[in-house]
């Protein structure tokens, strides 16, 4: 695909001051957040920090356990050479006896421009959104959206198949209680590419073919018509109950093995949000082989990240006057 | 004894089919009897209802009062604040209080609560089952003395056919109802909203239609093997509706009531995540709201409860999967209503009267819902063509909790009077 060198012309159609899913973007929203992210990762090769984000305060709000989005964001935050400042708190807002709203007023009050939030419950983000002045970046959200996941599973389909126009997409696993994989259809279908979800009925939520999507339950039968398969992780800590039998069986049916991958397209791309269940979701064979995008995912994710936050910071001076 | 003339009213009183201009004489507290005329004694004070609508006094088979436990959201003294505002005259306080009205002392409590707030009636239901823990029976026969006019377990269902089956055989020896929050329990678990395609796209955790519908169906099959009384309250979808038509065309004892919420609104309402749409059961699709008209339309559903549940604002102000259900719907039930059944003429202000009169009062077994005369005199009059904003700030609940604020709706209420005595006017209020 062609890189930018020059900064990408398109900045000024970004009037966003929030970024809280890909359902609320449109195609051309979607592609300035690519193109920008194509332009950072070009800046990075020399591995030299940029000023993009100097004078700004990035807050990093994780109301639910992550290390590998945090430290992404984090990174995409220091490369930029804005400030950053952590808040980890675990647990509702109940069990803290102060309202997560109250938390995040607290945390603004101190000067921060941009916060980032991960929540386990879904529209957390919205919700501090209605109540800040700063931008809200949606971090993931319990099981409703983690858009700049779906963003870099996009970007890195986009960097290696030119555009996905047109492309087959299959979203392997646990559908319901996947944030990755909302994400994911929204930015997809937005771009023309023709998405399969595919896993046990008990893990595909109601009515989701009217997001454009197709529904599977049987993985062999997608293998030969995916240009990319994304092997969403299972996630056990959303699960209540069983939704399927035993791990085996689940690894039986949905996993990604080098059976499989003889039956699937050659130049087939395997995504894996990560962290992977090595032997679930995929085999160890299949997770370091020629195929698997995983690692590729992880570096695009701090390109994309970049973009966003660059993105956001934009709209926030241009509507905060300056004291 | 004191006199109140209510003069050139439209006068509308379902459970006689009076719709028709005429004054109301009150004498004493009570409807004047037939041989008493304003012609021939002294009229202490008189209201020009010219315009206005003169109906019995508007009944809400249950609301959620809070006290004892959870003064913050509401007491009995507000809550009936509230209702007099709502135009209601009379309402049954559901026993999910903290303790949990399952004694006779605790039933006392209320009337004697209500009796001191001196608004309007709050009448006790009794728990069906001991802290409403579902295993035994409360103590039914001495509620009753106490003053409980009915049974339910609050939100939460009976979910043990068996005690279910053993507390509407035992009611039947006072042919009381058992309200019912129908609803399987592990079917909605953790849940927030309907299950269906909104539910997946907002990632929230879904109640499906089916919890209501399995609990209706066992609920429908209880009532004709015991020929107790069972009454499904806030019942939410289409499916129900069917199954309550065909069991009433069976003549078993079962009723149900609907809340204006659901009259309105369909699921895309939580969209942006606002708390304050977080209802049990909770907001469905069109073709559920659909049905729900069509069940008032035909008399399937025979009574319309606010289902209020009032919870102050810090309760509401968390993550929606953390935010607890409910809306303060009391003083909006009547304008809701219009906006949903009568300005879209599906049914006649006679017939919305009589689901806020008649049907509740035969439910509870009370003899208002009526202005026969003689009968304690308990009237709303109401002005159907007053154009109002709805604002949450203005309540008289305590709470807050509704997402109708700001919304213009036509018809309000203007007098609710309680023993006759006029305890509402809405004029002393701006």
């Amino acid at each position: 695909m062609v890189v930018p060198a020059e900064t990408p012309a398109s900045i000024k159609n970004w009037t966003r001051r929030h970024l809280l899913g890909l359902e609320k973007l449109n195609r051309e929203e979607i592609e300035i957040i690519l193109d920008y992210a194509a332009y950072f990762k070009t800046l990075q090769k020399t591995r030299s920090k940029l000023d993009h984000l100097s004078g700004v305060v990035v807050a990093n709000l994780f109301f639910e356990p992550s290390t590998r989005t945090k430290t992404s964001f984090n990174l995409a935050a220091k490369r930029l050479s804005a400030d950053t400042v952590d808040f980890t708190a675990s647990g509702s807002s109940l069990s803290k006896g102060e309202t997560f709203i109250d938390t995040a007023l607290t945390i603004e009050s101190m000067g921060v421009d941009l916060m980032v939030v991960r929540h386990s419950s879904p529209g957390a983000p919205e919700l501090l959104s209605r109540h800040l002045k700063t931008g809200v970046l949606n971090a993931g959200d319990g099981t409703h959206e983690h858009p700049t996941q779906g963003l870099l599973d996009i970007f890195t389909m986009r960097e290696k198949l030119g555009s996905l126009d047109g492309k087959t997409v299959t979203l392997v696993g646990d559908i319901k209680h996947s944030r990755v994989a909302r994400s994911n259809i929204w930015g997809l279908t937005k771009l023309g590419a023709k998405v399969i979800v595919c896993g046990p009925p008990t893990l595909i939520p109601p009515e989701i073919e009217r997001l454009g999507v197709k529904v599977v339950h049987r993985f062999d039968d997608v293998l030969a018509e995916s240009d990319v398969i994304n092997l969403l992780r299972v996630q056990f800590e959303r699960q209540r109950g069983a939704f399927f039998p035993s791990i085996a069986e689940y690894a039986h049916l949905f996993g990604m093995n080098k059976k499989r991958l003889q039956r699937s397209k050659e130049n087939v791309l395997i995504l894996a949000p990560g962290p992977i269940n090595r032997g679930v979701e995929l085999t160890p064979d299949v997770a370091d082989g020629k195929h698997s995008q995983i690692l590729h995912q992880v570096t695009n994710g701090l390109f994309v990240r970049m973009a966003c936050l660059h993105l956001l910071a934009q709209t926030q001076a241009r509507e905060t006057p300056v004291q | 004894m004191s006199t109140l003339l209510i003069k050139n009213g439209r006068l509308i009183d379902p459970s006689r089919n009076i719709d028709t201009r005429q004054d109301l004489l009150i004498v004493g507290g009570r409807i004047a009897d037939e041989n008493t005329s304003a012609a021939n004694i002294e009229i202490d004070e008189s209201i020009d209802a010219s315009g206005l609508i003169v109906c019995p006094g508007l009944i809400d088979c249950h609301v959620g009062f809070r006290e004892p436990g959870c003064e913050e959201d509401e007491t009995i003294e507000t809550g009936a604040a509230a209702a007099l505002a709502g135009g209601f005259t009379t309402v049954a306080a559901l026993p999910d209080t903290f303790p949990v009205v399952d004694s006779r002392a605790s039933a006392e409590f209320v009337v004697r609560q209500s009796e001191r707030a001196a608004r309007c009636r709050v009448v006790p239901l009794g728990a069906v089952t001991k802290a409403h823990q579902g295993e035994e029976l409360a103590e039914i026969g001495q509620l009753i003395e106490g003053g409980a006019v009915g049974f339910s377990d609050g939100k939460r269902p009976i979910s043990n056919p068996e005690i279910m089956r053993r507390a509407l055989q035992y009611t039947s020896m006072w042919d009381r109802a058992i309200l019912n929050h129908a609803q399987v329990p592990e079917l909605v678990h953790g849940g927030t909203m309907h299950e269906g395609f909104q539910s997946t796209v907002l990632g929230l955790r879904g109640m499906p239609a089916a919890a209501e519908e399995i609990m209706v169906r066992r609920d429908i099959a209880l009532a004709e093997t015991t020929g107790g009384r069972v009454h499904l309250m806030s019942i939410s979808s289409r499916r129900s509706v069917e199954e309550i038509r065909q069991a009433l065309s069976r003549n078993i004892k079962v009723s149900a009531d609907v809340s204006p919420h659901h009259l309105l609104l369909t699921d895309e309402c939580m969209a942006d995540y606002n708390t304050n749409f977080k209802v049990d059961p909770p907001i469905r699709t069109e073709e559920h709201r659909q049905a729900l008209i069509e069940g008032l339309k035909d008399d399937t559903i025979s009574c319309i409860a606010s289902d209020h549940q009032p919870l102050s604002g810090e309760k509401k102000s968390l993550e929606i999967d953390h935010a607890p259900f409910g809306i303060a719907g009391l003083e909006t039930l009547l304008p809701l209503c219009v906006k949903a059944l009568i300005e879209t003429q599906h049914l006649t202000w006679s017939q919305l009267i009589k689901k806020l009169t008649v049907g509740p009062a035969t439910l509870l077994s009370l003899d208002s819902g009526t202005l026969r005369p003689e009968v304690v005199a308990d009237v709303t009059i109401i002005d159907p063509d007053a154009s109002w904003s709805i604002e949450t700030d203005q309540f008289q609940s305590k709470s807050q909790n509704n997402p109708f604020d700001g919304l213009t709706v036509t018809g309000r209420v203007k007098f609710t009077i309680v023993d006759g005595e006029i305890r509402f006017r809405q004029d002393e209020l701006s």
